[in-house]
């Protein structure tokens, strides 16, 4: 079981209140993603999670249970840390028995689990080695296999995946998907990469300035953002955001089109720009229109086989259908 | 709660440092303080008075005095020119890729853990002897005749022990910092044209500012203290004209047993040693951050 | 082509260096060389090849019973570093790991107390080991040198233990770990190389400090820099016997140094320079 609720939890450093007051719900099985820019209190929300921090108000619940002042240890959680944290000392079968040893399982048993763990993560062959010895990949999965053995309620993620390189990480993200589906255990990610949290999360909590701005499936967060903060920051390439007249036309301040919805023509159309530069992926070719008069590029996704190139005039004609709007405040109007 | 557990558990683990420390520093220094108002001799212990600034005036108005001054200063001021100008190229040389590098990184630092008194003899004896050191060797071989150098040259003599022993440190340290040069960084000067001796003057330099001043402020502490290498070697002389501060004030406390004269020139040394104090402090702490 | 001459290059600067570096080990080199010599060759003039006589050894020994300063020196140099070691540990620790806003003032002042120099202190110390019945004991000069290296010990355990991961000890935490566990199986074997290479650098420290070992000692507890210093004057003029004290006063140290060449930049810098 590993459900866990927040109810008004806030955390402050001396008089900066870095997370106000806030409320979520996260249900047991569930894989939820903290994402937001740097800064936007993310990782400290995991760590007051975690019992690594003190909350400053309000109280947590694992379980129904009030897990506000125990330890981390006595929380059944477990951790990977961006860093792995792994102990240098030891060998990695050291490192992977140690939450076992301090909980004093019995010494079958926590060969049983290692091997376990080390089979399904590929860890085997590296048992004796040290984390020193081991690829940056391995150490992940070092850490995550420290984790697994503690069977805990929950698992937390801290940008686990952050000092891997690209596709490295692309691996990783889909083995920690595997991971979840087969020990339907919850999870809890933190990360700054919205592909991240697009591809990986059941529910994603999008945070800025230590606020919660939505709570929601990817698929809400992709089609109905709450506020424009959310609209920019799901979803690649960036969603485009007019304001000014092109917005008060639909009677909104602020409006967006994402660049999947804007159709090119050479012909004709709404708006009139000039291609800058654009990029052919094989599967799409991403376009910056400049000179449009309404913002200094708008970014246009189109169909692989587009043979535009630099300096080529275009015409663009957003789907009126999936427009954006956004008030003054900058939340939706619908 | 747990956090307020650490926080007195670490006082306490903090507190015998900071309060031997405190002790080290507030009761022997109140001490000096007190003596250097006091006629105090300790082969007339029962005649001690108040003197009031007597000992600093006694000890303003010596001749000795700013000879001494004035000794620390060329002794300081010498050690360091040889010192970091050495250093600076000998780490380079090291630095350039060479055979057996190790070898060579040893030879050179050895100096260094050679303690002060031994150094003052081996060059005393050894190497600057006028009857029997090598100098002497060297001298003869070339038909001159040989130096007697603490006689003729005594504080140079000194600057020259001292900036053997501290070249190795300077040396290893500004290898360090040399190597911690971006590699690239030069590659990219090459590429722009630069020519070795712009390289070393706007990227080798400024690089190792940093470790250079490090070298001069902590070898400034240390070199104001020096005392073995003239004890054993001049023992001061002849007459003051090796004698440092350090060397001055152990002969008035413990030749002449003069303990009032002694704290004042203490205190002297203490105001001094500030100086150069704050400014380590400062780039020390500079890199606490 | 080019790489001819880079090889060229190498030569010359590897010339280069040796040279240097010979020149500079020169004095110990024949400090080593004139030991190994009777008297009569070491006055006899520039000479490299010695005859391999070890009578100077046993006369240093026999006539000024070298073991005596050699063991005063072991003691004092071990006893003080682990006295340091002792209160240091506990203080760098509690620095490093849970700092409160004074943490870089008190740092700071340690090393002041550093800055002091000896000579003003002399008069008190002095004073103070007469009255106390210090003079002259090794128990004396242990708590001295003890006070006198104690910033540098606190300092570099300090750096060596900022960088052992926080992140590391909060994992242990999760996994259950209480404060003991936590410092039986994490902090402490993470921290024994950096307590050894300070451990190392106070050691070499305080052999040769050549002031207080000097000052506030006569000849029951003077370890060697003191003995040494003695032969200043009159036995002066046996070199070989002087070469001989000499070579085996610095050997052990000599050794021991050249291990510890990385910690030396780092403890003597106070960590400013790494």
């Amino acid at each position: 079981m590993g459900r866990i609720t927040l109810e008004g939890v806030a955390k402050r450093f001396g008089d900066v209140e870095v997370i106000p007051p806030l409320n979520l719900d996260i249900e047991d099985g569930e894989f939820v993603v903290f994402v937001g820019p740097s800064g936007c209190g993310k990782s400290t929300l995991l760590r007051l999670i975690a019992g690594l921090e003190d909350v400053s108000d309000g109280r947590i619940l694992i379980d129904g249970k009030d897990a506000t002042d125990e330890s981390p240890a006595k929380r059944g959680l477990a951790m990977v840390f961006q860093s792995y944290a792994l102990y240098p000392h030891m060998s990695v079968r050291k490192n992977i028995a140690f939450p076992m040893k301090m909980a004093k399982v019995p010494l079958d048993e926590q060969n049983r689990r290692i091997d376990a763990a080390a089979k399904a993560l590929n860890l085997t062959d590296y048992l004796e080695r040290r984390p020193g010895q081991l690829s940056g990949g391995q150490r992940q999965r070092v850490a995550i296999g420290r984790a697994i053995v503690r069977e805990p309620s929950a698992f937390l993620f801290d940008e686990p995946l952050s000092n891997l390189d690209a596709a490295l990480r692309v691996g990783m993200r889909l083995e920690i998907s595997e991971l979840h589906n087969r020990l339907e255990t919850t999870m809890i990610y933190v990360t700054h990469d919205q592909v991240e949290a697009m591809t990986m999360a059941d529910k994603i909590v999008v945070l800025h300035a230590g606020r919660i701005e939505q709570v929601g499936s990817p698929l809400e967060l992709y089609l109905r953002p709450k506020n424009a903060f959310v609209a920019g920051f799901i979803g690649s390439p960036k969603m485009n955001l007019f304001s000014g007249e092109t917005a008060a036309e639909y009677g909104a301040a602020t409006i967006g089109v994402r660049p999947e919805h804007i159709g090119v023509s050479t012909e004709g159309g709404k708006w009139k720009g000039r291609v800058g530069v654009s990029e052919h992926l094989g599967s799409d070719t991403f376009l910056y229109v400049e000179d449009t008069g309404l913002a200094e590029t708008i970014t246009v996704r189109s169909d692989g086989e587009v043979r535009l190139r630099h300096g080529d005039t275009v015409w663009l004609t957003p789907n009126e259908d999936k427009i954006h709007k956004f008030d003054q405040g900058g939340d939706r109007i619908d | 709660m747990a956090t307020r557990q650490t926080a007195s558990l670490a006082r306490l683990m903090r507190a015998p440092a900071i309060i031997l420390l405190l002790i080290w520093m507030l009761i022997p220094l109140g001490m000096t303080l007190y003596y250097s108002f006091l006629n105090y001799n300790l082969l007339n212990p029962a005649n001690t008075s108040w003197a009031g600034w007597f000992n600093y005036q006694y000890f303003y108005t010596d001749p000795a005095f700013f000879e001494a001054i004035w000794n620390t200063i060329v002794l300081v001021m010498g050690v360091l020119l040889i010192t970091v100008c050495g250093g600076i190229a000998i780490a380079m040389l090291i630095d350039k890729p060479i055979f057996g590098q190790g070898i060579v990184r040893i030879l050179v630092i050895s100096p260094f853990f050679v303690m002060p008194p031994v150094a003052a003899l081996i060059w005393k004896n050894m190497i600057m002897h006028p009857s029997y050191g090598v100098f002497a060797d060297i001298a003869k071989f070339f038909g001159a005749s040989p130096v007697d150098w603490f006689a003729t040259y005594p504080l140079l003599s000194i600057i020259i022990i001292v900036a053997w022993q501290w070249l190795p440190f300077a040396t290893l340290i500004l290898l360090t910092s040399l190597q911690s040069l971006d590699g690239e960084q030069m590659e990219a000067a090459e590429m722009d044209g630069a020519p070795a001796i712009s390289r070393f003057i706007y990227l080798t330099l400024p690089h190792m500012a940093r470790a250079i001043t490090v070298v001069v402020l902590i070898q400034t502490i240390f070199l104001l203290g020096i005392y073995a290498e003239i004890l054993v070697t001049t023992n001061g002389g002849p007459g003051y004209a090796s004698t440092n501060l350090t060397f001055l004030i152990y002969r008035a406390a413990r030749l002449n047993f003069d303990i009032g004269g002694a704290a004042a020139g203490g205190i002297i040394a203490v105001i001094l040693a500030n100086f150069v104090a704050i400014f380590l402090m400062r780039a020390v702490g500079k890199n606490l951050d | 082509m080019a790489r001819a001459i880079s090889r060229n290059s190498k030569i010359g600067w590897t010339v280069a260096a040796w040279l240097v570096a010979l020149i500079i080990f020169f004095p110990i080199l024949y400090t080593i060389i004139t030991s190994l010599k009777t008297e009569q060759e070491a006055i006899a003039g520039f000479d490299l090849i010695p005859s391999f006589s070890f009578s100077s050894y046993e006369t240093v020994q026999n006539q000024n019973n070298y073991f005596r300063p050699f063991m005063n020196s072991v003691v004092i140099a071990v006893g003080s570093t682990l006295l340091a070691l002792i209160v240091a540990i506990p203080a760098a620790w509690a620095m490093a790991f849970s700092p409160t806003k004074r943490t870089k003032d008190i740092l700071m002042w340690m090393l002041s107390t550093k800055m002091m120099p000896a000579v003003a202190v002399l008069v008190p110390i002095y004073l103070i080991f007469l009255r106390t019945g210090l003079m002259d004991t090794r128990t004396g000069l242990v708590i001295i040198l003890m006070l006198m290296n104690l910033p540098i010990v606190i300092w570099m355990l300090y750096t060596y233990f900022r960088e052992i991961p926080g992140e590391i000890l909060e994992a242990a935490r999760m996994d259950g770990a209480t404060l003991r566990d936590e410092i039986l199986y994490i902090l402490t074997p993470m921290a024994v190389p950096g307590i050894a290479s300070t451990m190392l650098l106070n050691i070499i420290l305080a052999w040769n400090e050549a002031f207080w070992t000097i000052q506030l000692t006569t000849t029951n507890a003077a370890p060697l820099s003191a003995f040494i210093a003695s032969f200043s004057s009159p036995q002066g003029l046996f070199w070989a016997k002087l070469s001989a004290a000499s070579t085996m006063a610095i050997a052990p140290i000599l050794i021991l140094g050249w291990f510890s060449q990385k910690q030396l930049v780092r403890g003597l810098t106070f960590g400013a320079v790494k």
